[in-house]
């Protein structure tokens, strides 16, 4: 653990609660956080990239919380956002559910969330409305599960048997 | 030589059918691609009109085997992601499990993951370099940079017991503390090393052909570098001041004397001359950790029920013997607490960084890992776009894409 790192000051969030009183601050002594509801996640994510000042999008991920005690939503996504100029980072958390979760795409803010945002719509079948190409990043487009939610089996369900063969002249 | 729209007489309109573009196949096999990745081109004799980049080849669900094995089984396979400098991912998995934990490492811990985390950008700059001029048609500055490698695997065999998939870190400390030899080593190492740069530097900085084919291509400017999540040398050759070493300083980089090193071109040869000086910061990290490593233990305390005992311990006490089976058992072990944590390093390649969960088991609930080539690969179409075709391997070679860790 590194001591005194450079963390959002609180007015960071404190401005953000002003504009959307919706927003909860979570506590944390790493990075800060912030949980929107689902319908207002674009509207923060649009005010953190305009006058917050966060231009650089570290991550998109996503948890799975369907065995995880005490939870009551399925799916917790991450936006990882960091301001270079002041040098500090915020978590941006929103949840979604079954069925069909999905969630506004940012990719016309930052299009770094083009690829991060297909990884999670591939690992996790979470839709990203409005994203310019939504298609599988790391899986072959024939898969058919989504292998990083928590009901998908470590050993797989046999997809890899079943793909189709590509043989030289046919592909 | 970057073509630009206006060397091109007659513009493409949308919509308009466009026969006499070619489709073109780079990869997943072949030899400039580097690893086993694939992109697609669409090319208008030799100018590049669009490219779409391809992954998946390599991927073996990294993330769902990181919810399977516990905190120390994990390293292993964080060492198979960026294969050419894996002990930085086992400092940054090590880093994020450590301030899930609570668990503050040693100095003398610190200091050796400092110096192989250095030693492993050396030999990750210099080898991305080399490939680039290898790539480009020099080849003898390929040899040359692939030297002090071979010296650097040594080193890390000496220090950890393998050469290349190291698994060097443990949490809570290292896997062994560091031997006499490994470091006169590293001491002779860097006696060595400078000649070995500028050998290199002597060969390519001034390489017509080298430069002729790095200079002015795959540019990027500083707003995009941004916007597109781009970090490490390739953001910093386009003008962004972002080192984690200086902005979030981790382990004991806060004690180290060193530059941060920038560019403003942004393009293939800026990233080379950017590599190429921070290889010479490197040293000098490593040379100023050799010079002030602490003494004392490598681990934390073995109490603190997270560390695994000693060998010697284990072998011949009962206590040790004990706490290692209680460390390795599949119902006791680690009690990581229930929260999520973001830990990001200053990988060779830019921001690795692991979001990890903890619900409070052996195993890491969620263990995300953020690839830095991840990003730096999906803005390849925005980099080949109006090159020619030969520029494909150059802006490649100089992302250095990494395939076991963009598809994990």
């Amino acid at each position: 653990m590194t001591p005194s790192r450079d963390l959002t000051t609180p007015t960071t969030v404190d401005r953000l609660r002003s504009v959307f009183p919706q927003a909860s601050a979570h506590p944390s002594d790493d990075v800060p956080r912030v949980v929107v509801p689902r319908d207002a996640v674009r509207a923060v994510l649009e005010w953190l990239h305009g006058p917050g000042g966060f231009a650089f999008l570290a991550d998109v991920t996503c948890v799975d919380y369907l065995h995880y005690h005490g939870a009551t939503d399925r799916f917790g996504l991450v936006y990882l956002l960091t301001n270079l100029e002041t040098n500090e980072r915020i978590i941006v958390r929103t949840f979604v559910n079954d069925p069909a979760p999905s969630v506004p795409s940012v990719v016309d803010l930052w299009e770094a969330a083009n690829w991060l945002e297909r990884e999670v719509w591939d690992l996790f079948g979470i839709r990203f409305e409005g994203h310019p190409d939504l298609r599988r990043v790391v899986l072959p487009p024939a898969f058919e599960s989504h292998p990083l939610r928590k009901d998908y089996p470590l050993q797989g369900l046999g997809e890899r048997h079943n793909l189709p063969v590509v043989r030289r002249g046919e592909g | 030589m970057p073509l630009t729209q206006k060397h091109h007489a007659d513009p493409i309109r949308a919509g308009e059918p466009q026969p006499y573009l070619w489709k073109l196949n780079l990869g997943p096999q072949h030899p400039a691609t580097h690893t086993t990745l694939r992109i697609q081109l669409k090319l208008d004799g030799e100018r590049v009109i669009d490219a779409s980049p391809e992954i998946g080849y390599l991927h073996s669900g990294f993330e769902k085997l990181g919810e399977r094995l516990d905190y120390n089984q994990y390293v292993v396979v964080t060492d198979r992601m960026n294969y050419v400098s894996p002990i930085s991912n086992n400092v940054g998995w090590h880093e994020a499990v450590e301030r899930l934990m609570g668990i503050e490492p040693t100095p003398r811990c610190k200091y050796l993951r400092v110096i192989a985390a250095e030693l492993s950008r050396i030999s990750d700059h210099l080898v991305c370099n080399a490939a680039v001029g290898l790539d480009t048609g020099a080849f003898t500055a390929f040899l040359y940079a692939f030297n002090p490698r071979e010296r650097i695997c040594d080193i890390f065999e000496a220090m950890s017991g393998a050469r290349f998939t190291s698994s060097y870190t443990r949490v809570g400390g290292l896997n062994y503390d560091i031997t006499p030899t490994a470091f006169e080593m590293i001491r002779k190492f860097l006696r060595d090393i400078p000649r070995a740069v500028h050998d290199v530097e002597l060969l390519l900085n001034r390489n017509r052909v080298f430069v002729d084919r790095t200079r002015g291509v795959g540019a990027l400017s500083r707003e995009e570098a941004i916007n597109r999540g781009a970090s490490g040398p390739i953001a910093r050759a386009s003008g962004v001041t972002r080192d984690l070493r200086k902005d979030e300083p981790y382990l004991a980089y806060g004690d180290f004397d060193f530059d941060v090193c920038c560019a403003t071109e942004g393009d293939c040869y800026a990233r080379y001359l950017v590599r190429m000086a921070e290889v010479k910061e490197s040293i000098k990290i490593v040379q100023q950790a050799m010079d002030n490593l602490p003494a004392g233990p490598v681990n934390v305390e073995v109490g603190s029920r997270a560390v695994l005992p000693p060998k010697d311990q284990v072998w011949t006490t009962i206590e040790g013997l004990i706490t290692h089976f209680e460390m390795v058992m599949s119902n006791r072990g680690f009690e990581a607490p229930c929260k999520e944590v973001y830990a990001a390093t200053e990988a060779p390649n830019g921001e690795l960084g692991f979001y990890l969960v903890g619900d409070g088991t052996q195993t890491a609930y969620r263990a995300r890992c953020r690839p830095p080539s991840f990003l730096h690969f999906a803005m390849l179409p925005h980099l080949l776009r109006g090159y020619r075709l030969s520029d494909v391997v150059a802006v490649v070679g100089s992302l250095n894409i990494i395939a076991a860790e963009l598809d994990r």
